[in-house]
């Protein structure tokens, strides 16, 4: 559904994708896993066509996504530090939304009762604590039942209770067929929410199979100590290749 | 887009900066009057104070803008709308919050105590500075990922076309004072929007008289159809090309 092609970005003289090639089939789930920097939250802005790939293409459900919008409404981005305009407020962000995408009549408002968002529509979005500003974008990744579901973090700053019933929808969606990408620093989320293991480092996907076949080559049977497996695998060869540029 | 539009001003004319720059550009048109009943002394003093403030405040406005609706430009980037749309609804947003201060602030005390065509024009110059400066803005805002160094920039776009600019001519002027200069310093002139509005609004008043032999010159050049077809035509130019790059840079950059 989301085809990355050999993708090229630098920032400066930093280049943090590299030849980045990647498939996204429709009806998994994908855990993108890798060290700060490694260019997790590049690729997801490559996807949203927020950063503009140096070279090579990405197609979403088959169409090239350069010069083009349209295909941004089959996407929900829930992003890792939600960002709102200060003055409005939440009920307005929510009309304003639905009125950016007049095509789609039916909401999903799930997240939005469960959140209980309703009762503080009238709260501006400034003076709204961490934890309820990600509930506010995890209602709006879900509020048009996308296609495809990009959530940066989805679970970070958010109370347990909140957490879970995140968890719970993510899965309903999951067996709803639709693809989502999931990217976390807690593996525990990653283990129940996702079924596919995508691991960068450094700009270049090291390792990108399911989470099975993962726990299969690394020999581990839980998913921390496979994944910590992984890491020490992808610091061995970083090492081993600066080795043999010195020599 | 006029969706867009729509919530760009909703947000900007709420925001308590429109009020006070509303009433402060009220207050000094209301206590210039005040103190003169002449009309063409009036507009010669809301001039002197206007080509310096209205092109401070759109540039550092304009600048912290952008920087402020950062969220809201990247909230918008990731909805199915148009890249182009999305920068042109900021920049319309904040060139009618800037003109309409103008607008009213120096518009009601002109319909309250009378006008002539120098403060008509004057209205028109102050719109068009706006727009040049909050086009400079906006393509120091695109071009750098700091708002401090983007309103350093701005500032001194500011003071480039405010002050160092008229010394050059100044020093270029009385450097070649022994040559006919009245077509360089019309070329000099026409490189600087803040200098063009200015002189616009002189040839309005019966001073030209009192700037010598360029004065009747200038005169007789803005006075001429011809003449007032290429004064309104750079001043478009320099209220297009600035927003122009700043729109070409915005479409390539990462967020």
């Amino acid at each position: 559904m989301i085809t990355v092609n050999s993708i090229f970005k630098k920032f400066g003289k930093l280049e943090v994708l590299k030849d980045f090639t990647l498939n996204f089939e429709r009806g998994n789930s994908y855990a993108i896993m890798g060290p700060n920097g490694s260019g997790k939250t590049t690729l997801i802005k490559s996807i949203l066509g927020m950063v503009l790939p140096d070279k090579g293409e990405i197609l979403v459900k088959g169409l090239s996504i350069k010069g083009s919008n349209d295909y941004r409404k089959y996407l929900g981005y829930m992003p890792q530090i939600g960002r709102y305009p200060q003055n409005m407020k939440i009920g307005q962000l929510f009309s304003m939304m639905k009125d950016m995408r007049p095509e789609i009549k039916t909401y999903d408002l799930d997240l939005v009762e469960a959140y209980e968002l309703d009762k503080i529509k009238d709260k501006s979005l400034g003076t709204l604590s961490g934890g309820t500003v990600q509930k506010v974008s995890a209602a709006l990744a879900f509020l048009f039942n996308p296609e495809i579901l990009i959530l940066d973090e989805p679970t970070a700053g958010l109370d347990p209770i909140a957490v879970e019933i995140l968890k719970s929808k993510i899965k309903n969606e999951r067996e709803a067929g639709k693809l989502i990408l999931v990217t976390s620093h807690i593996l525990s989320d990653l283990e129940e929410l996702t079924n596919h293991a995508i691991y960068i480092f450094e700009g270049e996907v090291f390792f990108n199979d399911s989470i099975e076949s993962l726990k299969e080559i690394t020999s581990e049977e839980k998913f921390s100590p496979a994944i910590a497996k992984l890491m020490q695998w992808s610091l061995k060869k970083k090492s081993t290749t600066k080795a043999m540029t010195y020599a | 887009m006029l969706k867009l539009l729509k919530y760009a001003l909703y947000d900007i004319l709420k925001s308590r900066f429109a009020l006070i720059y509303t009433v402060f550009l009220a207050l000094v048109a209301i206590s210039i009057y005040q103190v003169s009943d002449d009309l063409s002394k009036v507009s010669l003093s809301l001039m002197n104070i206007m080509i310096m403030i209205v092109p401070l405040i759109s540039a550092v406005f304009a600048t912290t803008h952008f920087y402020n609706n950062l969220e809201f430009i990247e909230l918008m980037l990731a909805q199915p709308v148009k890249r182009s749309q999305v920068f042109l609804s900021q920049l319309f947003a904040v060139i009618i919050m800037l003109s309409l201060s103008i607008l009213i602030g120096f518009g009601l005390p002109m319909m309250l105590w009378g006008a002539d065509s120098s403060l008509i024009t004057l209205l028109a110059v102050g719109i068009i500075l706006s727009a040049v400066f909050t086009g400079f803005a906006f393509l120091a805002s695109v071009m750098t990922r700091d708002k401090a160094k983007a309103i350093g920039i701005s500032l001194g776009l500011w003071i480039y076309f405010s002050l160092v600019y008229d010394g050059f001519v100044l020093y270029f002027i009385y450097s070649f004072a022994d040559y006919p200069l009245e077509k360089a310093t019309l070329a000099l002139v026409m490189l600087n929007p803040v200098d063009l509005g200015r002189i616009l609004m002189l040839m309005q008043l019966d001073i030209s008289a009192l700037m010598g032999y360029t004065g009747a010159f200038f005169q007789k050049f803005f006075s001429s159809s011809m003449g007032l077809l290429i004064a309104g035509g750079t001043l478009m130019v320099w209220m297009l090309f600035p927003n122009f790059f700043a729109l070409r840079v915005f479409r390539k950059r990462d967020f």
